[in-house]
């Protein structure tokens, strides 16, 4: 035990500091594949409930396919693709040798979009429990369509959804240490290159496994405290 | 433009690693009820039994199976005694470090669906049970676990899926299952998106097995079905 504190400490001996700017990177890149998801997920709920019906199915489509098909497979098509997107670009402008993609951005991209396929459900709950009426309301008044989606669902549906997307941050951070396979230092990759140098494997999983129980438990509790913070003032029979 | 010909080869060649996913499911999924089993009896027991499972159920729910996999898989290691023992022929393999990981994995997640499945069982319908003198086991046997496991069916359906898509994790310990081979050929051909279409419609086909599967099952343990209703109940109850 003292040993592990002395390993992990921080300062030029320890691995403390290292490991806590990639559990940093961890979140950044969690964070940023999140906030992505956010902007898919919102327009893929609102293709989903629109009345064009080849929007239903192309929305119905993406969410089928990227909750249904293991994060790794979607993390490779990103890396592998983007890379050789770029590759082809860095051909036309006649750089050479081997380009690598921006791992940070090709993993928040792989991040977003499996995340917003898990968020456009939770929206779509989330508009479904408003009450008719006041959207009707909304629209008897004369308020366009984006005004009665900033005034009157935005603001509702957010409270509806809180739980909702506490637990597709919770699957958002999980999925980010899939990320260090294709070699972004976050977390299980600083894990790695620390178990690689010192030989102690054990402590240094168990170090990353530490500071991501941290990560979901702080988010855990505060995803609770705004929720609780939202629903102030609504009214539930089922009063938790 | 769309090479047929690499298509359907790269499916045969995927296809080659179903047997392997699907072992790992089933392995998994059978040694992960059992424990999950166990665990759900403990959060419904005194408050130790309750607590030690608890801590269980937040540990690895609220950690990447990433670092699941690895503390077993690489972490291990580190230990000398566990070296000499008699478990470390079944640990030094991937295989089975993978079936361990995906099963301690999948009992936190299932015990608390068979803990919402045993509460749903309502009180009178145990009360009877004991009333005409049914021993615990009986009783278990003949009404609590029959009712549970109608009840539980739907969420389970959802965690096997989960499973299906966990095990394109053992590719990152050299399992070459169906994405461990996607990531040989992507790397090999740098075709991702072929690829990717191939082994992405794999896994969407045996989620929709499986989802069927379980919407069978349902249908099948439920004898009251909403199609065709209450001539069945009714009689009975004229009966009783």
């Amino acid at each position: 035990m003292l040993f592990h504190l002395e390993l992990m400490g921080i300062g030029p001996e320890g691995w403390g500091g290292v490991m806590l700017s990639a559990l940093a990177m961890t979140v950044a890149v969690a964070a940023s594949g999140f906030a992505l998801g956010m902007v898919i997920g919102v327009l893929a709920a609102a293709a989903r409930l629109s009345r064009f019906r080849p929007l239903n199915f192309i929305a119905e489509a993406y969410c089928t396919v990227f909750r249904g098909i293991p994060d790794l497979l979607v993390i490779y098509l990103f890396y592998f693709g983007g890379s050789s997107l770029i590759a082809v670009v860095a051909q036309a402008m006649a750089v050479d040798g081997f380009v690598g993609g921006p791992t940070f951005a090709l993993g928040a991209g792989a991040i977003g979009t499996v995340s917003g396929a898990y968020q456009m459900q939770v929206f779509r709950g989330a508009y479904q429990a408003l009450p008719r009426g006041e959207i009707e309301a909304g629209r008897a008044i004369g308020m366009r369509p984006f005004m009665v989606f900033r005034r009157i669902i935005a603001p509702q549906a957010a409270r509806y959804a809180i739980q909702g997307l506490g637990n597709v941050w919770q699957l958002a951070l999980k999925e980010s240490a899939l990320i260090s396979i294709v070699g972004l230092v976050e977390l299980m990759r600083q894990a790695y290159i620390g178990a690689s140098s010192t030989r102690l494997p054990f402590t240094f999983y168990v170090t990353a496994g530490i500071l991501y129980l941290a990560v979901t438990f702080v988010s855990g509790l505060l995803f609770r405290y705004a929720e609780k913070r939202a629903m102030r003032g609504v009214r539930s029979a089922l009063q938790s | 433009m769309i090479d047929t010909g690499f298509l359907a080869d790269t499916t045969m060649r995927l296809l080659g690693g179903l047997p392997l996913t699907l072992q790992l499911v089933a392995l998994s999924i059978l040694a992960g009820t059992a424990l999950g089993y166990v665990l759900a009896i403990m959060r419904l027991s005194g408050w130790l039994p309750s607590s030690i499972a608890s801590a269980y159920i937040f540990v690895f729910r609220g950690t990447p199976l990433l670092v699941q996999l690895f503390i077993i898989y690489y972490g291990l290691s580190q230990f000398e005694g566990l070296r000499h023992s008699f478990v470390w022929p079944y640990l030094r393999q991937a295989y089975w470090c993978a079936v361990l990981a995906l099963a301690l994995n999948t009992a936190a997640y299932s015990s608390e669906i068979i803990r919402g499945g045993l509460l749903s069982v309502s009180a009178g319908e145990v009360e009877a049970g004991r009333a005409i003198g049914m021993t615990r086991f009986t009783l278990y046997r003949r009404i609590v676990l029959p009712l549970a496991i109608r009840q539980l069916l739907p969420a389970y359906s959802n965690e096997v899926i989960l499973m299906v898509k966990s095990t394109s994790l053992a590719s990152t310990i050299t399992m070459m299952e169906i994405t461990g081979i996607s990531a040989k050929i992507i790397s090999s051909t740098f075709r991702p998106v072929e690829v990717f279409i191939c082994a992405g419609a794999i896994y969407l086909m045996l989620n929709f097995l499986i989802a069927r599967g379980f919407d069978l099952l349902e249908r099948q343990l439920s004898p009251a079905d909403t199609t065709r209703p209450n001539k069945h109940r009714i009689q009975g109850d004229i009966i009783a």
